[in-house]
């Protein structure tokens, strides 16, 4: 029998392996997953080589999601390309736009007042909440709990109704401006944003009886889709997905952005690196985001909400990346400015993308099933990976 | 055909018409459409039932727009799946694909032929009636691999594998459970043991005790052994590999479509129906009431109580219990009823609203010609049955909203590993306790 640990990933034109005449030798089964597949979570092609129900190796066809946003972003002028950024990862749309008009903020040299922060940390935090809630019910569905899908997705209406009321969308909500805000808060939104945490603090115990203790669950997550922190580094992954394998990493404390250093939370991380952990540490990441919100919209100031910006942006000549911490891990943006109204270059730094590099590693040697495991766990969004 | 007349005549005027007594064609034949009919009406109220509770479990509503609380559903799809284009795909075997779904239906339907609803409701009564059942439940294995094999593709290819190494382990740990039930009906004042499915609920019925309860846990661990490979058996969640959704799309009905695609759903809730009754005749007492052996004191009511039959036993217990057939379906009326007051009124939902009452007076009607003594003293037995088995119905539906899945190499685990052993256990325990307590007396 191969070893399934040192083949070399499969490619296209090896979908028939070489028929072996050796008796009772099993041929290889080469299927294709997606990009039409109830599991991959839009429009991802994984091609799997199996040896009955072992994964001998994978590989990820992407692109069919494809929308060129980053060559759009040559011809928009700073402030058009605002609103695509939120197509990228369409269920953090939020994230996505603090990222962008940091990154442009940092070119330009300017800071959003205080007011305008403590607003973006708590709609931000509130995205990170409706993000890990949708990959939650997902993930739970694609490893047969269909039951959770409808709780995270009842406690995700009331979030996307405060975006609606601030902003008037849903999902791609075009919250922030480059400078800061252009909406003042509504009258009421501190209150509705603290009953919503007083609301959503028991739900997470309420998906957690479901699953944490599990015994199905946790046969199907423990010891699946193992990486280790060297791996995760050395192939760039971030996110909770770099925190379960005990790296201690997050942006929003190692390089501080919006004010995030005025809050006062912990970084969950795991110790194993496999699926059961990377969920925990999601969950924990819930409670620490609830945490963040509470001390947010107790403490927000008043005062302005919009940092003095000229109409017609040419921020100076140079580049500027700046990355932050997007409920996927790490999103940064790169913008090359020539001095005009256009970006010279804006390159995306997506955390699905990267992170969707490690399913082969995490894939080879486990069953069919877990393939299903581990990309549900890998929480990607293929508007992201494709943009 | 004067000759088929005078064959039935000669089996209305016999005096004892024991309907169910083995060799009697004509009432075999009346038994074979009503339980045909009787399976049908519950596939179509299960598979409402089934996505109502499922729905309720996970806060939200269900079907709500064909008919009041969407009862027409199920009719609806039946309708949309009969008309739906048939479909062979060009590279599959049309002869195994065409016959793959009718293996699967003939052996889901096949199995009814010895469950018993009554001491004399019952197509035949077979001396080798659970060998029977088990056998042909299991052919519906061939069914599922044909059909997977016949779709010539992968993904049907997988699921019809997954299915037959988990039908074929899950039949071990049944059948090591079933056995341990088998060697409880002996220990009767004749001693005897029977395979017979009307025997077995006999010797519970003299035992004055569900098989359950018999050797406390002894019975108890037998049946849990069998109602976790039921659900194995029947490939309905937590063990729904074969068709795992999100890994195999559909698994082996995957390139199935309406109306050979409705057999396999049709095949799939009878099974579920008949390991139930499996179930219950083995370890829940059959056709036996609650407390089989508690009474209470004898009453009389005029023209009411007791039963016309001079055996029946004639307790108060027994009257009250005798009442719940028509009570059920006078609640079930009165859930009815209540649902029509809180009906919207507007004039949009006037027919739903009427149809709702309709439905309602229907059920209060059949409520009430069960508390008709003779109708009464007829359908006890079915009733707790069905009673029975609708509770392992709604068992499926409640796991099926806990729990994941389980992945292959785990779900042969528990197959092999953990109920295969305790199985085993189980019956040697069973037999040594029954040596020493009921037939050495110690």
């Amino acid at each position: 029998m191969t070893d399934p640990n040192t083949l070399s990933p499969p490619s296209l034109e090896t979908h028939v392996a070489a028929h072996d005449d050796t008796f009772l030798d099993t041929n290889e089964l080469v299927i294709n997953m997606g990009p039409q597949h109830p599991a991959t979570h839009g429009v991802l092609r994984v091609i799997l080589r199996l040896d009955g129900e072992k994964v001998l190796g994978l590989e990820c066809v992407i692109g069919y999601l494809h929308r060129g946003v980053e060559k759009i972003a040559e011809n928009r002028t700073y402030t058009m390309f605002n609103p695509y950024v939120d197509r990228m990862d369409y269920v953090a749309a939020v994230s996505n736009g603090l990222g962008y008009c940091e990154a442009v903020e940092k070119l330009l040299s300017v800071e959003a007042p205080p007011r305008a922060q403590y607003v973006r940390v708590i709609l931000t935090e509130l995205n990170r909440i409706t993000s890990h809630q949708l990959w939650l019910g997902t993930h739970a569905l694609d490893i047969g709990a269909i039951t959770p899908l409808f709780y995270t997705f009842r406690d995700r209406e009331e979030v996307l109704k405060i975006f609606e009321k601030y902003c008037g969308a849903r999902l791609t909500t075009h919250a922030f401006r480059i400078g800061g805000l252009q909406y003042e808060t509504y009258n009421g939104f501190e209150q509705e944003v603290k009953n919503f945490l007083n609301f959503f603090r028991p739900k997470i115990d309420e998906y957690e009886e479901l699953l944490t203790t599990n015994r199905i669950w946790v046969e199907r997550t423990r010891k699946v889709g193992v990486i280790s922190g060297e791996d995760c580094i050395a192939l760039g992954v971030t996110g909770p997905v770099l925190r379960a394998s005990g790296v201690k990493w997050d942006i929003r404390k190692a390089q501080p952005y919006a004010n995030y250093k005025n809050f006062d939370f912990e970084i969950p991380t795991g110790q194993n690196g496999d699926t059961y952990d990377r969920y925990l540490v999601r969950m924990a990441e819930m409670r620490q985001s609830v945490r963040i919100i509470q001390q947010a919209v107790e403490g927000i100031p008043e005062g302005p909400i919009m940092a003095k910006v000229p109409k017609v942006m040419k921020p100076p000549v140079g580049e500027v990346y700046h990355s932050i911490e997007a409920p996927k891990g790490e999103l940064g943006y790169f913008i090359v400015s020539d001095g005009s109204t256009q970006p010279y270059r804006v390159r995306v730094r997506p955390p699905s993308f990267v992170n969707l590099q490690a399913l082969d590693m995490m894939c080879r040697g486990q069953l069919v099933a877990d393939v299903i495991a581990v990309i549900g766990t890998l929480d990607i969004v293929l508007g992201e990976v494709d943009r | 055909m004067g000759q088929i007349i005078q064959y039935i005549q000669s089996y209305l005027r016999t005096k004892d018409l024991t309907p169910g007594a083995a060799g009697n064609v004509f009432w075999a034949l009346v038994y074979i459409m009503l339980v045909f009919a009787g399976l049908s009406v519950a596939v179509i109220a299960m598979n409402w039932l089934e996505r109502k509770i499922l729905a309720h479990m996970q806060v939200r509503l269900g079907p709500m727009r064909v008919g009041p609380h969407g009862l027409l559903q199920p009719i609806a799809d039946a309708l949309k799946l009969l008309l739906k284009e048939d479909i062979i795909p060009a590279e599959a075997d049309a002869l195994v694909f065409w016959v793959a779904p009718f293996i699967v239906v003939l052996a889901a339907f096949t199995v009814f032929v010895v469950v018993p609803f009554g001491p004399t409701h019952a197509i035949t009564d077979m001396n080798i009636g659970i060998l029977f059942m088990l056998g042909v439940s299991s052919l519906s294995v061939l069914g599922i691999v044909t059909a997977g094999w016949a779709s010539n593709s992968h993904y049907p290819l997988i699921g019809a594998l997954r299915s037959s190494a988990q039908m074929v382990s899950y039949e071990v740990a049944m059948g090591l459970a079933v056995v341990s039930a088998i060697l409880m009906t002996s220990l009767n004042a004749e001693g005897t043991g029977t395979l017979s499915m009307i025997g077995i609920v006999q010797a519970q019925q003299a035992q004055a005790e569900w098989f359950i309860f018999k050797f406390f846990p002894l019975g108890l661990v037998a049946f849990a052994i069998f109602a976790i490979a039921m659900v194995a058996e029947t490939n309905r969640a937590p063990f729904d590999l074969p068709e795992a959704e999100s890994e195999l799309t559909a698994g082996f009905h995957t390139e199935y479509s309406g109306f050979r695609w409705s057999l396999f759903f049709l095949a799939e809730y009878s099974a579920m129906i008949a390991v139930s009754s499996i179930a219950v005749t083995l370890w829940l007492g059959g056709w036996l009431r609650p407390f089989p052996a508690l009474h209470g004191p004898s009453i009389t009511i005029a023209h009411v109580w007791p039963p016309a039959d001079p055996t029946a036993p004639t307790g108060a217990l027994d009257f009250v219990l005798a009442l719940f057939p028509g009570l059920t379906f006078l609640f079930l009326a009165g859930m009815c009823f209540y649902s029509t007051v809180r009906m919207p009124k507007h004039p949009f939902f006037r027919i739903q609203t009427i149809g709702l009452a309709g439905f309602g007076a229907a059920l209060a009607l059949i409520g009430l010609i069960l508390f008709w003594p003779p109708v009464r003293d007829r359908v006890g037995d079915i009733y707790w049955f069905s009673a029975k088995v609708a509770a392992f119905m709604y068992l499926y539906i409640w796991y099926r909203g806990t729990f994941p899945r389980y992945r292959f190499d785990q779900l042969m685990k528990v197959g092999w590993k953990i109920l295969l052993p305790i199985g085993l256990g189980v019956l040697i325990l069973t037999a040594t306790v029954a040596l020493l307590q009921t037939i050495w007396h110690l």
